[in-house]
């Protein structure tokens, strides 16, 4: 019998691109599957365990070893840090990681604030620039802060830019293309190795 | 900051209770017997060390070290491993009669935590290092008697992977040049991203054949077929060498009788920077991180003026611990209440108890306020109290 696996699926967005990725590679996956509001859904012909999670918090389920596969963000990845493996790049779900703000604005030199949901993103960022910045942290509605000047600039995942442009924002620059990765706990990496193998080259069959 | 309640502790610090304490002591007898019996010395070393020697030797990030200052105004630092110490002893003459030197430790070790709870930042290693012995018969001898340990210490199943750093070094650098791209490449591996790492080799200047040997290269794990598979992505020297170590280990291995136990993997890199050929870690399920690992490290000890190679293992307790998921009963003692005027009689009784190897509580009776209640935690109760005979009730 092969093992028993647990994946952590992201809630909201990605969640249905990658429900249908994985139906295509052949999983399996009751209709109940997408409209269901339980947050642990157990596929026994398959052998699988899913559990919804906030995406923010699906790196964490896969790094304490509670989940052994997981669909995270690139954006989640680059901010929580997490040790899991990043096995494959889904291709769904893209978007990117960008600096945005009032139009023709300068920063101020001394101590700018940012806004941001992603943190560690924009601050290493910025370091990286030799700007010395404060970050603020925000939970949603980021593009609220330059408008009503909490902060100067905010760091934020655009997908097509609409929300920026409704609210009057332009981009300034572009951090990083994100997408969704296949991540793995180290140990289910090696301890459940076919399993995670066969898995990994069903969906990479697919990715095109 | 608000002031911490009286109950708090520092973040990642953790307090053990008896059945914890018990079932640790019980593993940690085990393991130490089976390291004994392979010749191993036990040694102890301070968990306060320089920063300017420990500290800078260690392959800790700066940032995960406890730092403090002395008196003198030295920095200092929490130990953040057990193997620059014990590098720091060997190397200093005291121990230099015996070489191969064979030692083993038992120790807490400090690592700050960044984040959030969950994980400790003091936990307790046991593990051994063998100083002076550059032959692969070493790291064969690191990997069974691990196996060994953990055998011993009641964990059943394990999974025992095993790379070799130098010949990640020797590929990465005859295809890329040099060390900078090949550091490039390494910390893909160091940080698990294969997907970076794929990404990365497709955008080098390569040839199309050299980006196919580095993007093969990530593949090279499973059972003996990989090191065909690792042969067949060399061209000239470069490499060779390691992956005829590699081969001879795994010889070894099987006359040690552990090879049910492991599996090759050429792209594992540790955290510790310090290890330079064979290197392995430990899995066992149900725990979400390593339990133990080790590997040959020929350059730490000449930092302390010493060029000795070496190679040992280190294995998480509390992991283990939670791998091995028994916990043990905490012995439950008897107990003697007495009243103040048959004390005399009680202490003569527990005294006998005692030497029967029983363990025994001796409490006044009148300091105890619920009797019920604090009887009922005990495996027995012995009465000496007023002018009746004693008596004994389960």
């Amino acid at each position: 019998m092969s093992s028993f696996l647990t994946i952590a699926m992201p809630k909201g967005r990605i969640f249905e691109e990658a429900a249908e990725m994985l139906r295509k590679a052949g999983f399996r996956l009751p209709p109940e599957f997408d409209d269901s509001r339980k947050l642990i859904i157990e596929v026994e012909e398959e052998n699988l365990r899913f559990i919804l999670a906030k995406p923010m918090d699906v790196v964490t389920y896969v790094e304490h070893g509670v989940a052994d596969l997981g669909i995270a963000g690139k954006d989640v990845m680059l901010e929580e840090e997490r040790d899991v493996y990043e096995l494959l790049d889904l291709k769904i779900s893209a978007c990117y990681l960008a600096v945005a703000g009032l139009p023709n604005t300068k920063i101020s030199d001394i101590a700018p604030k940012i806004a941001s949901k992603y943190p560690n993103v924009a601050s290493s960022y910025f370091r990286e620039q030799g700007e010395q910045v404060e970050i603020i942290k925000l939970n949603g509605s980021i593009e609220l802060a330059p408008l009503i000047g909490l902060a100067e600039r905010i760091v934020d995942i655009v997908s097509t830019g609409q929300t920026l442009k409704e609210n009057g924002l332009v981009e300034y620059a572009r951090i990083a293309d994100v997408t969704s990765r296949l991540v793995a706990n180290p140990v289910s990496y090696r301890i459940k190795e076919e399993r995670i193998t066969e898995i990994v080259d069903r969906l990479a069959e697919i990715i095109e | 900051m608000t002031k911490p309640f009286m109950f708090e502790k520092p973040l990642g610090m953790r307090d053990t209770l008896p059945e914890l304490y018990e079932t640790k002591a019980a593993v940690r007898n085990k393991m130490s017997d089976e390291i004994k019996k392979w010749g191993y010395q036990f040694i102890e070393t301070p968990a306060l060390e320089y920063y300017e020697t420990i500290g800078e030797a260690s392959a800790i990030l700066d940032q995960q070290l406890f730092k403090l200052l002395d008196q003198q105004g030295h920095t200092l630092v929490l130990r953040p491993d057990m193997t620059t110490p014990i590098a720091r002893v060997a190397a200093s003459k005291l121990l230099n009669q015996r070489i191969p030197l064979r030692l083993a430790y038992s120790a807490n070790v400090y690592r700050a935590q960044q984040r959030e709870g969950g994980r400790p930042a003091e936990f307790e290693q046991m593990g051994i290092e063998c100083i002076g012995n550059k032959s692969t018969s070493a790291d064969a001898e690191m990997i069974a008697l691990m196996a060994d340990v953990l055998k011993a210490a009641g964990l059943e199943k394990f999974k025992i992977t095993i790379g070799h750093i130098g010949f990640v070094q020797e590929l990465f650098l005859s295809i890329l040049g040099n060390e900078e791209r090949a550091a490039v490449l390494r910390k893909f591996l160091y940080e698990k991203n294969y997907v970076g790492y794929r990404e990365h080799v497709k955008s080098l200047t390569l040839s199309s054949i050299d980006k196919q040997r580095l993007i093969e290269f990530i593949s090279l794990r499973g059972g003996e077929n990989t090191l065909t598979k690792a042969l067949g992505l060399l061209e000239g020297e470069h490499g060779r060498e390691q992956l005829s170590e590699l081969q001879e280990l795994a010889v070894q291995l099987k006359e040690f009788g552990v090879d049910q136990y492991v599996s090759l993997d050429l792209t594992l890199v540790s955290h510790m920077s310090y290890y330079t050929g064979t290197l392995f870690e430990v899995y066992a399920g149900g725990v979400g991180s390593p339990i133990g690992n080790g590997g040959r490290y020929d350059n730490l000890l000449d930092k302390f003026g010493w060029d000795a190679s070496a190679t040992g293992f280190g294995i998480r307790m509390d992991r283990l611990v939670e791998a091995i998921g028994e916990i043990q009963e905490a012995d439950v003692p008897e107990c003697i209440l007495f009243s103040p005027e048959r004390r005399k009689e009680a202490l003569d009784f527990a005294k006998q108890k005692r030497a029967e190897g029983i363990m025994v509580t001796i409490q006044d009776i009148n300091a105890v306020e619920n009797v019920d209640a604090y009887t009922r935690t005990f495996s027995d109760v012995h009465l000496f109290v007023g002018n009746g005979g004693r008596v004994s009730n389960e």
